[in-house]
């Protein structure tokens, strides 16, 4: 057997063992564990590669589910959310139970429960050791970070534990893959074993369940452990799912046992007091701690958490991150833009000219470009969140940013989600996972897209070197500088009250507590990393990817259609003329292709539609030229930069500060002869990018991160709006 | 028993959790995560601002903002 579990073993049995298929007959065991166990590098250790990510039906908890090969045979692992308690009073917490139980339908109940306990932090992972072996399921204990139970001044004997527990207590470091051969064959006695004999914890509680469950005639496995919760937690998961089930009878049996109790507490606290104090009784068997010098993870704290240093601390990682972001990523996807255009210019030299060159050229490669444009930024910035995660420094983080970010309705999570935003609001959407509050989680998803992101750069940067004059205010600022600082606060103002208004309308809800752990400081595990990593940027490219390369190609479609006979056959007797001219400059070619290609645009779908829609964008000042290529950056807002190019016939190769497109814009016209672009019209047109949520990228993420089209098409609908509103009161105002 | 609520207790002091101004669902959560009657907790610090609040009880660090602390009561001996 191989001790990481990354490589599959071979079949020994050569012909009569086919290629193994995973089916829904192999052993299926739940991997649990409290938050910052090391669970996840445990599931990474035993599955390496083979596994796969499922979504929970319905809310946006995922799952992972890999295969490990024990004693020869696959057993499939399930990834359960980590959590402290099977209380269920969370998204994650009700899935861990559904699974423990068998309710999630395709997957069927565990043959066995691994709980990953942290050793230096015995008493607290304990409760949730006890509570699972209640649910009537074999249960393996993994003893996680046992490698540092001495330099913690730990002595711990993990056969008198077991003893106590009635289950097998296996010592481990995963991050080191150590005992892992130890824990896979416990894993393989496990499933076919009996369920452990719980403790002597809340006996009476359990003997009501128990005499409730027969007065039912319920004959599900887990049904006393289903009832107990349901006793326990007033008002439950557990709870509502009994009355749902068995009415009336259900609620005067959970009346009844709760009356017994005669306590003035309420059950939960009558649950947390025994459970605590048996453990209390076991650990004192089988655990010595000698008192220690401060860890160094205590000590770190001692600086990172200062109010001054930490601080000081926190502004320059976060400085830091920013100048990776823009060193590192801008680089690569100039080389990948670099990439896309040489595979256009290529297939276009290669194939005859017609529809299918130009849809593989501008719409397939340009599609696949504008996809992977975005790897660069959201891999960086992803490798930042992951390893902010993996250390520790994300709860540190959270900490210190909560009270900040509760002024504006939301809470220290939110934080590091919106700063990513300033970058790229993909990653900065995805990040939000470490959100626990379904309504914070929406609020930050939806207050993200409004930070300014690198995509927003060169529209500004294009606008502002056309129409904001270059002159000096207060003598030492640049008003073309000051126009751009005020962007940026547009687009944070308009997060903030975004989230502000939803929290207090569609979102509003009782204020998620902050009852968190400050995990101490870790090492990231690298395999650990990676694999998150690569998971990420595998999501985005399948999930979004193919909605991002959809839209680029139905966007394609409506510059190139219809093609027109009589432009085509002008278009080659005006170049037949040049050439005739004899020696024909290859900038007066050029020119003559970009005016082609302004005139096609013009009588295309979208040119069309742009004319057909102008009066839509007259209270804004924008003439169709304008609204069709505020259209064709529905994709991606640098767009509208080539689009400009495209029907101002500069050419769509164009860049933010081509004089060329500059030039165009200041002198374009409407049929009345006075100018498109005044002042008013471009900074109102900047206001429009500030606000809009031009960007297929954004609306799959949110649609992926939320498991629903409504948030997305909210965001969209409601970014538009205001970007509208926005540039039409510059323009009306401006205009006077 | 005392009035002093966790709240109060300034970075670097200790005490004994003694009990719960409610039983509500946070107190519930609370005791699940060990600040249970009889428990040590000693305040770690706090953040920029003054809130939230780091505490350490059972061996680990927990955070909680100062209104839900407000809801420990506490004894002054740690």
């Amino acid at each position: 057997m191989n001790d990481t579990g990354l490589q599959p073993s071979l079949p020994k049995r050569g012909a009569d063992a086919p290629q193994r298929v995973i089916s829904s007959r192999h052993p299926l065991v739940a991997l649990i564990g409290n938050p910052n166990t090391g669970k996840s590098t445990l599931f990474n250790a035993l599955t390496g590669l083979r596994q796969k990510i499922a979504n929970y039906p319905g809310v946006t908890v995922e799952w992972h589910q890999g295969t490990a090969i024990i004693d020869e045979r696959p057993v499939r692992i399930l990834d359960l959310p980590g959590t402290y308690t099977l209380t269920a009073n969370s998204p994650d917490e009700a899935v861990a139970v559904d699974a423990l139980l068998g309710r999630i339908t395709d997957l069927g109940r565990p043959d066995a429960v691994v709980v990953v306990v942290d050793g230096s932090n015995l008493k607290r992972n304990l409760f949730l050791v006890t509570q699972l072996l209640e649910i009537e399921l074999p249960v393996v204990v993994a003893l996680n970070m046992s490698d540092r139970l001495g330099a913690a001044g730990i002595e711990l004997d993990p056969e008198a534990l077991s003893d106590a527990l009635g289950a097998p207590v296996v010592p481990i470091a995963a991050a080191r893959n150590q005992g892992l051969d130890p824990l896979k064959s416990a894993i393989g006695s496990a499933v076919d074993a009996d369920p452990p004999t719980p403790p002597p914890i809340i006996p009476e509680i359990r003997d009501s369940a128990r005499s409730l469950v027969k007065e039912l005639d319920w004959r599900e496995p887990g049904a006393v452990f289903l009832v107990t919760r349901a006793i326990v937690d007033v008002g439950g998961d557990a709870e509502r799912r009994l009355l749902d089930r068995f009415g009336q009878p259900a609620q005067a049996g959970l009346a009844r046992a709760r009356q017994a109790l005669e306590s003035t507490e309420p059950p939960a606290a009558v649950e947390a007091r025994q459970r605590y104090q048996w453990i209390g009784e076991q650990i004192s068997h089988c655990q010595n701690v000698r008192p220690m010098p401060p860890t160094w993870s205590e000590r770190l704290d001692r600086v990172i958490g200062h109010p001054l240093a930490g601080t000081l601390l926190f502004v320059g990682v976060m400085a830091m991150v920013f100048q990776a972001v823009f060193a590192w990523a801008g680089p690569l996807m100039d080389w990948i833009d670099g990439l896309s255009g040489m595979a256009a210019s290529a297939v276009t030299g290669a194939l005859p000219e017609g529809a299918i060159a130009s849809l593989i050229a501008d719409g397939v490669i340009a599609g696949v470009g504008s996809v992977v444009i975005f790897l660069p930024q959201i891999l960086i910035l992803f490798l930042f969140i992951i390893l902010l995660e993996d250390s520790g420094y994300m709860a540190r983080a959270a900490f210190m940013m909560d009270r900040l970010m509760r002024w504006c309705g939301l809470s220290g999570q939110s934080f590091i989600p919106m700063l990513s935003s300033f970058a790229c609001a993909v990653p900065g959407i995805m990040g939000t996972r470490v959100i626990p509050n379904h309504r914070d989680r929406i609020a930050t998803i939806l207050a993200a897209p409004f930070m300014t992101c690198s995509a927003r750069l060169p529209v500004y940067a294009l606008l502002i070197a056309a129409f904001i004059p270059r002159t000096q205010v207060l003598g030492v600022l640049n008003l073309q500088g000051l126009v751009l600082l005020g962007l940026y606060l547009l687009g944070i103002a308009g997060g903030i009250t975004t989230a502000m208004l939803l929290k207090r309308t569609a979102l509003r809800g009782p204020t998620p507590t902050f009852v968190m752990e400050m995990p101490p400081y870790r090492l990231p595990n690298m395999r650990s990393v990676l694999l998150r990593l690569w998971e990420r940027a595998r999501l985005f490219l399948v999930r979004a990817g193919t909605v991002i390369f959809a839209v680029a190609v139905v966007i394609w479609s409506l510059t190139y259609f219809p093609r027109s006979d009589d432009l085509a056959a002008q278009f080659e007797a005006e170049q037949a003329q040049l050439a005739a001219g004899g020696d024909a400059q290859e900038a007066e070619r050029r020119e003559l292709e970009n005016r082609y290609s302004a005139a096609h645009l013009e009588q295309s779908w979208l040119g069309r539609f742009g004319k057909t829609v102008e009066p839509l964008f007259a209270p804004l000042g924008w003439d169709w030229r304008v609204s069709a290529a505020v259209i064709a950056s529905f994709p991606a807002r640098e767009v509208v930069i080539a689009a400009l190019g495209t029907i101002y016939a500069v050419g769509a190769d164009t860049s933010e500060d081509d004089p060329g497109l500059i030039t165009r814009l200041r002198n374009s016209r409407h049929d009345d002869g006075s100018r498109v672009f005044t002042l008013p019209m471009a900074l109102g047109l900047m206001v429009f990018y500030a606000f809009c949520l031009q960007c297929a990228a954004t609306v799959a993420t949110i649609w992926r991160e939320t498991n629903s089209w409504r948030w997305p098409l909210f965001a969209w609908s409601y970014m538009t709006t205001l970007g509208y509103l926005g540039a039409m009161l510059c323009f009306q105002v401006g205009s006077g | 028993m005392s009035d002093r609520t966790l709240a109060e207790l300034k970075p670097g002091e200790r005490a004994t959790v003694s009990g719960y101004a409610n039983h509500g669902p946070l107190a519930q959560r609370m005791m699940q995560l060990g600040v249970l009657p009889g428990e040590h907790i000693e305040n770690l610090r706090c953040a920029p601002g003054g809130d939230p609040l780091e505490f350490k009880v059972m061996g680990y660090a927990l955070s909680l903002r100062k209104s839900e602390a407000a809801l420990v009561r506490i004894d002054a001996a740690g």
